[in-house]
Formats: C-alpha cells, sequence, structure tokens
C-alpha cells in the first residue's frame, strides 16, 4: 500500500478563504444565539403560560424542534418558506432563520428547567412579604435560576455553534462550506478535514474555557 | 418600639365566616368561623390531616378557599358573583390578596429564605420591593430587627451558614419587618432537631410580650398552652373545640379533644 503523503502547505495556502469561512461560522452563530435567546424567552413564556392555549403553542413548538432534525429545518427554511410565504430568501438569511428558530425551542427549555427548578417555598416565601408574581421572578426566582442555567445554556450554545455547518448545504460561506471549496481546490480533503476539526475544537475549547471562568464568577457569590 | 399591648379594641382585626376549601373531591376544611382581635395569640391545634395548615394558608391566600369569606380589618377580601341558582363564586385579583400579604405576615416551617441573598438582605427584601423603603433605611430597620431575634451579629452571613434554629429566627425577622397586623406561624419548629426548637420558640413567646397579633399552627402543645390566649382544635376540617388556653388545655368540654389534650405528655392524667 502507498503511504499518503501528508501536505498541511498546500491548504493553508487557501488560509483567507478559511479564515473567511471562520467569520461566517461565527458571525451565523452569534446572531442565532443572540435572537435563539429572544425567543427562547417568548417560548418559555408560553411553556409556563396559566393560559392552556398558550401552553399547547408553547409545547408544539418546542416539541416539533425536539423532534426533527436540524437540516430538514434549513431546506424547509430555504426551499420551502419562499413558496409558502412569497418571500425571497439569500442562503444567510435562511441559515440564520433555521438556526435561530431552533435554538429557541432548545433555550426555552433551559430557561423553563431552571425556573422551574426553584422550590415552591421561594415562591412562598417571596409571595408572602407581599411581592406581585413578577417582582418575585424578577428579585427572587431567576437570580437562582440563572446560576443553574449557565452550564446547560453554554451546552446548547455549543451545539448552536456546531449545528452551523448545516448552513453549507445552503452554499452559505461559513467554515464546513469554504473548507468543501478549499478540498476541491487542492485536491486535498484529508488534510482540509483534519485543519477544519483542529479549528472548531480551537475556537468551542476557548469558548468553553470563556464559560467555565464565568460560571466559577457567579458560583462564587 | 411599642412596648404596650395594643388594647384590645373589639372589633376583629381577621375574620373568616364559613371558609371551605377543597383539593379536588377532598374536602380540607367545611366551614370555619375565625375571630381574631388585635392582641390575641391563637393556637389552632390538631391531628395531622385536620386542615390546620390549611386554614392558615387560606387567612393570607397562600391557598385560595373555595368558599366562604375572608375579612380583613372589616374589609371583605374578593369579589363575589353570585349565580342565578343563588350559588356564590368570589374571584380573588392578584393586587387584592398582594395587598393582605403585606398586613397578614407569614412564617414556614420550612424558612423559605432566600438562599442567594444575605441574612440582612432577605430581611430587607420586602422592605425595598414591596414598601419601597429605601436601601439604607430598610438595611438600618432590618438590622433591628435582626437584633430583635438575637442575630444582630450574623448581618452578612448567608443562610446557607445558619443552623436551622437561626435561619427560622432570620425568617421571623424578615416577617416582622414588614410591620404586620397578624403574624401567621405555620409549624415554625416542626423540621428543627430538637435542641434547636427552644430557641425559636422563646423569640416568639418575646413577641407575645410586645402584644402582637398571631395565629400558630403546631404539634407542640405544652408550648401553645404557654404560649395562646385562645385555642382552636380542628379536627376533620370543623371547629371541634374552641376557647381560652385554660378552658381546652385544662378542662376539654368533648371527648375527642380530651383524648387528643391526654396525648401529650404534659396533659396527661
Amino acid at each position: 500500500m502507498q503511504q499518503y503523503e501528508w501536505d498541511f502547505g498546500a491548504v493553508l495556502a487557501y488560509w483567507p478563504m478559511l479564515l473567511q469561512g471562520l467569520w461566517g461560522t461565527v458571525a451565523i452563530s452569534v446572531l442565532a444565539i443572540i435572537l435563539g435567546i429572544l425567543g427562547g424567552g417568548l417560548v418559555a413564556t408560553l411553556r409556563m403560560s396559566r393560559h392552556t392555549p398558550l401552553r399547547v403553542i408553547g409545547t408544539i413548538y418546542v416539541e416539533f424542534y425536539r423532534n426533527t432534525p436540524g437540516i430538514v429545518h434549513f431546506f424547509w427554511v430555504y426551499y420551502a418558506l419562499p413558496v409558502v410565504a412569497n418571500v425571497n430568501l439569500g442562503p444567510l438569511e435562511a441559515a440564520i432563520i433555521a438556526l435561530a428558530t431552533q435554538s429557541s425551542a432548545f433555550y426555552a427549555e433551559v430557561l423553563r428547567g431552571g425556573i422551574q427548578s426553584i422550590g415552591k417555598g421561594q415562591w412562598e416565601g417571596a409571595t408572602a412579604l407581599g411581592m406581585s408574581h413578577t417582582e418575585a421572578l424578577r428579585r427572587i426566582i431567576v437570580p437562582q435560576a440563572a446560576r443553574r442555567m449557565v452550564a446547560p445554556f453554554v451546552e446548547r450554545s455549543f451545539e448552536i455553534i456546531k449545528t452551523s455547518s448545516l448552513a453549507s448545504t445552503l452554499a452559505y460561506g461559513e467554515l464546513l462550506y469554504q473548507g468543501m471549496q478549499v478540498a476541491s481546490i487542492t485536491y486535498r480533503p484529508l488534510e482540509t478535514y483534519t485543519l477544519l476539526a483542529l479549528i472548531y475544537f480551537l475556537l468551542l475549547y476557548l469558548l468553553s474555557s470563556l464559560a467555565k471562568l464565568a460560571e466559577d464568577r457567579l458560583q462564587e457569590v | 418600639m411599642n412596648d404596650t399591648p395594643t388594647p384590645d379594641t373589639g372589633a376583629p382585626i381577621l375574620r373568616s365566616v364559613g371558609l371551605r376549601k377543597s383539593f379536588g373531591s377532598l374536602d380540607v376544611l367545611k366551614g370555619i368561623d375565625l375571630d381574631v382581635k388585635r392582641g390575641d395569640r391563637i393556637a389552632i391545634i390538631g391531628g395531622s390531616g385536620s386542615g390546620k395548615s390549611t386554614l392558615l394558608r387560606c387567612l393570607n391566600f397562600m391557598e385560595r378557599p373555595t368558599g366562604g369569606q375572608v375579612i380583613l380589618d372589616g374589609e371583605r377580601i374578593g369579589d363575589a358573583r353570585v349565580a342565578k341558582d343563588g350559588s356564590e363564586t368570589i374571584t380573588y385579583r392578584e393586587r387584592d390578596l398582594m395587598a393582605v400579604r403585606k398586613r397578614v405576615g407569614m412564617v414556614f416551617q420550612q424558612f423559605n429564605l432566600f438562599p442567594h441573598m444575605s441574612t440582612v438582605e432577605n430581611v430587607m427584601e420586602g422592605l425595598v420591593t414591596v414598601l419601597r423603603r429605601p436601601k439604607a433605611e430598610a438595611r438600618e430597620r432590618a438590622a433591628q430587627e435582626l437584633a430583635r431575634v438575637g442575630l444582630g451579629d450574623k448581618l452578612d452571613v448567608y443562610p446557607g451558614r445558619l443552623s436551622g434554629g437561626q435561619q427560622q429566627r432570620v425568617a421571623i425577622a424578615r416577617a416582622l419587618a414588614m410591620d404586620p397586623e397578624v403574624l401567621l406561624f405555620d409549624e415554625p419548629t416542626s423540621s428543627l432537631d430538637p435542641e434547636l426548637v427552644g430557641e425559636v420558640l422563646r423569640t416568639i413567646l418575646s413577641l407575645a410580650e410586645d402584644g402582637r397579633t398571631m395565629l400558630l399552627v403546631t404539634h407542640e402543645l405544652g408550648f401553645a398552652y404557654r404560649f395562646a390566649t385562645h385555642v382552636i382544635y380542628l379536627s376533620d376540617g370543623v371547629v371541634h373545640e374552641t376557647g381560652t388556653a385554660e378552658e381546652v388545655f385544662r378542662n376539654p368540654q368533648r371527648d375527642k379533644t380530651r383524648a387528643f389534650i391526654a396525648r401529650s405528655s404534659e396533659f396527661s392524667l
């Protein structure tokens, strides 16, 4: 068997393309996370509503995203939504919509899980002082829940960053798509994908170290 | 501070009339009439499942009654609507219940302190968030209340670092800081180790000297006797016997009451 000769130099020559891809990944991830937190707050509110119809809507939303694969959402938004809603979507818009709606469902569960993990006694302690539901939530429940939400929140955000690679299927120039281009130009897929794995790893590892630091800060209080 | 007990003005500060509470098909309270006058100290006793905690929790609407009335200082709580068949349903507005809870404080079996706040912050919380007092003033008031329950040296300690007895005294200080017209105690010593019960009971007795109006649900009959001006013996969701502490504990009129009282070594013959 012939020895494979690794040549990373050929791939690294295209580093500006990969850097552009990294930027693309960071951009859609950050946008999806921000929109996902906002959407997640809304969906979590529906999920915990006193009104049954709202609760049902929230539950259907979350269950839909939990029980369907991410790539279907990307395809559907890109190919079906323009037909259904009569709009024109570029790959970037489609990818962000797909990723943000999906992350809304997951963040909603993080928020709900955190808030519901705080015992009934805390609600009673707060309301017995004369606090409103909102005051109890803001002053007593959320500050305690926030600490418990950090770890699952970080976990979910990592999933989103990794899922953003699905945007490559819409020919959006994020890291994976750019890597595919580099691989076909250089005929060096082994080197390219090894390098991609390393870039993803370093990006996420750096972020998880930062998250760990933030988490420790929060627990100190 | 008010050292002289508030004189009994005659009109009840807190009343319940025909108070009922059901959980599904289970009727826990079956029509409770209760009169609390200013300066009264009422012990509510009874076996487990008799409805005594539920009664207390209906008075500040931790539970919403399913029938009957709660009347605070002459004012009926809730909006009654009479249906065509004469039956009455009462709806409660959150705003009205908040107003009641400002005036009727509660101390819980499980303390329910806020673990993310220091002791003094726990006691300040109601003053700042509910009564909108300036922080500095609230802190001063909180420190006073903590000193009163013997925890003046624990202001900046978090509840997790305190013993159960100390935590319950913080909870008492937290309720007192709101200067409630009526203070409810829901089995305040039931989750404490035996050696920590005494400090909490002494704190509660010291409030009696100030003439504070209090209702206490307890299993400690000996303490109930020392604490109470009046006693209510609940059984199966109804008031089975009521009277002064002396009457109910020393001379119970009904067999069931007698049997219940006799279970406590302090009152058995």
